[in-house]
C-alpha cells in the first residue's frame, strides 16, 4: 500500500493500541526522544526500553534482545528520522530472520522534537519500500487504526520479522520519560527475567 | 511462543542470583545448534572441554585461536562484527563453530545496539571491528554503553601504525585513545601472544563483573597487522 493513502495516525494514540495488546511480557524498546515518550506515556511496563541517545539503534537493540531470549516477542518503536540513521540494520535483520522481532516505524516526515525539520526522505522516499527492498517481506503501511491493530496480530502470529509503517501527525510525546539510564536498564532486566531486585 | 517458557538458570556472573531459574531463556543443550557432522560435532565437543579448562591455551596457539577460546570459555556466543582484514582467521573459524552466532553488520554502532540488546536479555556478546569503525562509536559509547552500564566488550583490529600505508589510517588511528581516555574506558592494546590469554579474559571478566565497557586493541605486533598492497 502506498503511503500517501494510508491515514494520519497520532503517535501515542497507537502506542496506547499496541500496548493494550500486549498480554505475554513482550519486549518493547522505544526510540529515542518522542517515540519513548509516548511509550512512557503509555504506562511504564518492566518490559520497557527507553533509549536516551543512541539515535537509530531502536531496531539493533530490539535484535540483540529477540536473539537472547528467542521465545519471548520483542517490538521497537522507531521513528522515521531514526531509522534513516541505521538503514543497514534492515539488512540485518531480513539476514538473520529472527521469527520474534516486530519492528514499528513513526513516520511523521519531520524531525519534530529538533523543530519539525523535513527529514531527507519526507515526500520523496518509501519506508515500506525500502523495507522490502532490504528483505523484510513481510512490511506494510498501516492504512488507519484498525488496520494497524490487524497487522499487529497478523505479526505476533508469524514466524518471521515484520515491520509496520504508520503514517503520524506533527504532535510532540504526551510524556516525558524520566533520564535514569541505569534505572532504565535494570528495571528492564528484571522485566525480562535476566536479573532479580537486589 | 510465550507459552514455551524454559525453565533455565542464568549463566555465571550475568546475574546476581544465577541459582534462581528464569523464564524465558533457552539451555545450551537446547538451543538449535547447526553441526554440519559427527567430525564436526566431535571437534566442537572437544574445544567445549578445552575451554573449560582455565588458563589452558587454545588450539593452535595462534592469536585468533585464544581470542576464540576466551570467547567461549566466557560465555560469549554473540559477535557481531564489521571486518578486517586481519580479523578474516577469526571471524573464519568464528562462523565454523556452532558455538556462535556471528554475522556481519552494516556499522559498528548497529553491532554495539545489538550485543547491547542481547546482554539486557541475558546473552553475551563482543563486537569485532577496526580503528576507522571504532571512530564511528563515540556518541553510541557516550549515550548508550556506558550511561546505561553494560559490559560492551569491543575487539579492535590496529590499523594505522607500525607500517600503515594509508594516511587516513594513520589519523584516525590516532583518536582512538584520546575518545577512550575521554570517556575513561577500560583499554588494554595487546602486542604479545604470551600476554593475550591473560589480559583478554581478565578484561572481560572485569567488563561483566564491572558493567563498564572494554577495548581490546589487537596491534600488528601481536597480529602481523595488514602491510601494503595486501
Amino acid at each position: 500500500m502506498d503511503a500517501r493513502n494510508t491515514k494520519v495516525m497520532n503517535r501515542f494514540d497507537v502506542t496506547q493500541r499496541l500496548i493494550a495488546k500486549l498480554k505475554h511480557e513482550e519486549a518493547v524498546v522505544g526510540g529515542i526522544g518522542n517515540t519513548n515518550f509516548d511509550l512512557w506515556a503509555a504506562g511504564h511496563r518492566p518490559q520497557n526500553f527507553y533509549m536516551l541517545g543512541s539515535m537509530g539503534l531502536a531496531f539493533p537493540i530490539a535484535l540483540g534482545v529477540a536473539l537472547a531470549q528467542p521465545d519471548r516477542r520483542v517490538f521497537a518503536l522507531e521513528g522515521d528520522g531514526s531509522l534513516l540513521m541505521q538503514l543497514g540494520a534492515l539488512s540485518t535483520i531480513a539476514t538473520l530472520k529472527p521469527k520474534n522481532l516486530i519492528m514499528i516505524v513513526m513516520d511523521n516526515g519531520i524531525y519534530q522534537i529538533t523543530g519539525a525539520q523535513p527529514t531527507p526522505a519526507a515526500g520523496v522516499a518509501d519506508l515500506v519500500a525500502i523495507a522490502l527492498g532490504s528483505g523484510l517481506t513481510n512490511s506494510a503501511w498501516a492504512a488507519d487504526e484498525e488496520d494497524f491493530e490487524r497487522l499487529i496480530d497478523q505479526a505476533m502470529s508469524v514466524d518471521e520479522p515484520s515491520l509496520i509503517a504508520l503514517r503520524i501527525d506533527d504532535k510532540p510525546g504526551v510524556g516525558t520519560t524520566r533520564r535514569d539510564p541505569v534505572q532504565i536498564r535494570e528495571r528492564f532486566m528484571h522485566g525480562l527475567g535476566v536479573r532479580e531486585p537486589l | 511462543m510465550a507459552g514455551r517458557l524454559a525453565q533455565i538458570t542464568c549463566r555465571p556472573g550475568h546475574v546476581d542470583n544465577p541459582t534462581r531459574s528464569v523464564k524465558f531463556r533457552q539451555t545450551a543443550a537446547t538451543r538449535p545448534r547447526n553441526l554440519r557432522g559427527t567430525r564436526e560435532n566431535a571437534m566442537a565437543i572437544a574445544e567445549q572441554q578445552t575451554s573449560s579448562q582455565a588458563g589452558q591455551a587454545a588450539g593452535d596457539g595462534s592469536w585468533h585461536g585464544i581470542v576464540l577460546q576466551t570467547l567461549k570459555r566466557n560465555e560469549i556466543s554473540l559477535v557481531p562484527y564489521v571486518p578486517d582484514r586481519v580479523l578474516t582467521p577469526l571471524i573464519r573459524n568464528l562462523h565454523a563453530d556452532p558455538f556462535f552466532t556471528t554475522f556481519a553488520t552494516a556499522r559498528e554502532e548497529e553491532a554495539v545496539g545489538i550485543v547491547s540488546g542481547a546482554w539486557m536479555g541475558g546473552r553475551r556478546g563482543a563486537v569485532l571491528m577496526q580503528t576507522s569503525g571504532f571512530a564511528t562509536l563515540a556518541n553510541t559509547l557516550a549515550s548508550l554503553a556506558v550511561p546505561y552500564q553494560i559490559p560492551l566488550i569491543m575487539f579492535v583490529s590496529e590499523r594505522g601504525t607500525l607500517g600503515e600505508f594509508n594516511y587516513g589510517q594513520s589519523l584516525v588511528c590516532r583518536t582512538m585513545r584520546p575518545v577512550l581516555d575521554s570517556l575513561a574506558l577500560e583499554h588494554h592494546t595487546i602486542t604479545r601472544l604470551d600476554e593475550l590469554e591473560f589480559i583478554a579474559d581478565r578484561s572481560i571478566k572485569q567488563a561483566v563483573t564491572t558493567q563498564a565497557p572494554v577495548a581490546l586493541i589487537l596491534n600488528p605486533l601481536l597480529t602481523g597487522g595488514k602491510v601494503f598492497d595486501k
